[in-house]
């Protein structure tokens, strides 16, 4: 279909296209065949010699969202003028802090790349057997972390370890689902009657309202969104996180999931997949600069600013898992605290550190974001998480 | 491509001040037959985009205003029933199939928007006004109707499309509208003008407005959409407020910051708004454009 409408371009320029069509998919936009043999049109029809001249075009055609919008031009500009280069892009932010990815091997690229301290691995040492638990990402705090830490490691570390954290975190998100649906079923009783509809029903029986139509009021179930601390000072816990989160994006009917180190990536469809591997490996592609430094303030903001009228409302718990510990200024992540507090129903921050013994939350951070969470509450294993079960059913 | 440029000076004759990618993006709508989703903050001038495009092809705005709730016999066709009901008391006693035909015929048939935007002599505008507040099921349906540009009443046929309109969609961003949707249309992000995009909008709405205090005014609502307001004040807001401006003679707005302070009220909208802005945050953002 495609080549029939653009019979006028070279084959050179339509496999260019083709291309520059798979590396948008490859970064997540949602483009069509439709969309990519309007792109040849658009090409062909305003006589374009030169792709770059076409960006505004192919920019409004192929892009479906603010955050293709905003990342089409960096796109653009890397495939069209800078074939075979390793061009890096920042994906947002801070250019300079940013991390960075190279296009070339967006799609070939997976997780391997050995900075990244994502589950796997913890989960690859764990097969290996190892020891040498000291993790990928850089130490900022407390100077005990390390020997406490490695007791939490070696517990997670294990395999049968892994798919009892696995089980749980399935298990647990499925009783809270049963909750949830509960609840949804009570509240679906018809109140008042539809006087329109009972109407229009009544014509079939001469005008004598036989059936009655009844409303029935609208539900919105919970919606949880988690932002995940995927930064150094987290890598421990990553793994842990990630399972449970993936758990959680399978059963809720609602949920989200951001995850952030120094910016602010959403992942709710990477994490969708069903397979946890693959799963894994987007993940992996999407969360570069993992095990970085931490801007919990500048994530909040940009979640706040770009994310939150999205997939925060009335009935939404948003969970934080981060130590606290941020590179940020401590005022900004005050009053973005205070902005979602007033957005969502819940907040509920989960800090692995609490579970050592003698924490304070004394990070500037945490100390400052105290006021404003509604549930403080130590995550530095599993059965923390499941501990946390009553009180999210209550939500 | 002159066309866009074309296109771009023609909505400017009719005071709308579009940039090189929004006028590109409206090219393509007519190229492509293509509905436009406009996606941005309030007060960006999404809705005017529509009401520009209708002025510049000379046809109807058709517009489709969402909210929570919306369904098809509010968008797209009902039944009178009332008078339904009359003429069945009136026929009764005359054949009931003939009765039956009459009552379901066009002269009882009200169009709502969407019907009313396929069945025109010449193709209108159809906005439909923040679609991220219709339900999911709503999206769907419209999906249905934005590709096939026909509609089907069981109880008259098939309707086609005497003309396929030019649709604009708007959307808050308050919910995630369906891939399906977002990939059928061609995307646009507006933001808050910038300095000179918003100078130039002045210079068109305000014939009566002095260069450089229309420059002035952009300037210092370029430094207040900074401040972080809970309300962003919109294009319609810059308009208001300068043409206060226009009405109090005011010519510089270094020269009468009273005025310029007590004005405020038409761009901040809260409380706690109007609070951050004190007179001296206001006396330093006049410093800083004059």
């Amino acid at each position: 279909m495609s080549l029939e409408c653009a019979n006028d371009l070279g084959p050179a320029i339509r496999q260019r296209l083709a291309g520059f069509v798979r590396t948008l998919r490859d970064n997540g936009f949602k483009v069509g065949l439709a969309e990519s043999s309007d792109a040849l049109r658009v090409l062909s029809a305003s006589g374009i010699d030169r792709a770059t001249k076409a960006r505004p075009a192919l920019k409004a055609l192929l892009c479906g969202r603010r955050s293709d919008w905003e990342g089409f031009d960096l796109l653009f500009d890397a495939y069209w003028s800078g074939r075979n280069v390793k061009l890096r892009i920042p994906i947002s932010g801070n250019a300079a802090l940013a991390s960075q990815r190279t296009i070339k091997t967006l799609s070939e690229q997976t997780i391997q790349g050995g900075e990244t301290a994502l589950a796997s691995d913890v989960e690859r040492r764990a097969v290996d057997g190892e020891r040498e638990a000291a993790p990928a990402g850089k130490r900022e705090g407390a100077s005990s972390f390390e020997t406490l830490a490695r007791t939490d490691l070696r517990r997670i570390a294990d395999p049968d370890a892994i798919a009892a954290a696995h089980d749980l975190a399935e298990r647990l998100s499925r009783r809270m689902r049963t909750h949830l649906t509960r609840r949804e079923r009570i509240a679906r009783r018809g109140r008042g009657i539809d006087l329109r509809r009972t109407i229009h029903a009544s014509l079939g029986t001469g005008g004598t309202p036989l059936r009655l139509i009844l409303k029935k009021p609208r539900h919105k179930p919970l919606r949880l969104v988690i932002l995940l601390d995927a930064s150094g000072s987290m890598s421990l816990y990553t793994g842990v996180f990630v399972r449970f989160v993936h758990g959680v994006l399978d059963h809720f009917r609602e949920a989200e999931a951001f995850l952030f180190h120094t910016r602010l990536v959403h992942v709710s469809d990477a994490l969708r997949e069903k397979d946890t591997a693959r799963a894994l490996d987007r993940l992996g592609l999407m969360a570069e600069g993992v095990g970085g430094g931490t801007r919990v303030g500048e994530a909040m903001a940009t979640f706040n600013r770009w994310h939150a009228a999205r997939v925060v409302h009335s009935r939404t718990c948003v969970m934080i898992l981060s130590d606290g510990y941020d590179t940020s200024p401590p005022e900004l992540l005050k009053a973005e605290m205070a902005h979602l507090k007033r957005r969502c129903r819940r907040i509920v921050w989960l800090n692995p550190l609490i579970g050592w013994e003698g924490y304070e939350p004394s990070a500037r951070g945490m100390a400052v974001a105290l006021p404003y969470i509604d549930l403080f509450a130590p995550a530095h294993n599993l059965e923390s998480l499941a501990a946390l079960e009553p009180y999210l059913a209550r939500l | 491509m002159d066309q866009k440029q074309d296109i771009a000076d023609r909505l400017a004759a009719i005071g709308y001040i579009a940039d090189g990618e929004l006028a590109t993006a409206l090219v393509l709508m007519d190229m492509l037959k293509r509905p436009l989703l406009v996606e941005g903050p309030a007060g960006v001038g999404k809705t005017e985009i529509a009401k520009a495009l209708a002025a510049l092809h000379g046809t109807e705005l058709i517009r489709l205003q969402c909210y929570e709730g919306l369904d098809r016999s509010d968008a797209l066709y009902e039944w009178n029933y009332q008078r339904q009901l009359l003429a069945i008391t009136a026929r009764e006693g005359q054949d009931a199939a003939a009765t039956e035909a009459h009552v379901f015929s066009e002269d009882y048939l009200m169009e709502r928007p969407l019907l009313a935007a396929i069945r025109r002599p010449i193709a209108p505008v159809l906005l439909i006004d923040e679609i991220d507040r219709a339900d999911e099921e709503f999206e769907a349906f419209l999906l249905e109707v934005l590709s096939d540009f026909q509609v089907s009443i069981p109880e008259l046929g098939t309707i086609k499309a005497v003309t396929i309109p030019r649709v604009v969609l708007t959307s808050n961003d308050t919910r995630e509208l369906s891939d399906a949707l977002r990939r059928r249309c061609l995307y646009h992000a507006l933001d808050f003008p910038d300095v000179d995009r918003e100078a130039r909008i002045l210079l068109t709405r305000l014939p009566g407005i002095d260069t450089t205090l229309a420059l002035q005014i952009a300037r210092l609502m370029e430094q207040l959409r900074r401040q972080e307001l809970s309300k962003v004040p919109g294009i319609a807001e810059t308009l208001d407020w300068a043409a206060a401006m226009v009405g109090l003679k005011v010519s510089r707005l270094e020269e009468d910051r009273t005025a310029v302070y007590e004005t405020l009220s038409c761009v901040l909208k809260t409380r706690e708004d109007r609070a951050r802005i004190s007179r001296e945050v206001a006396d330093r953002l006049i410093g800083k454009v004059a």
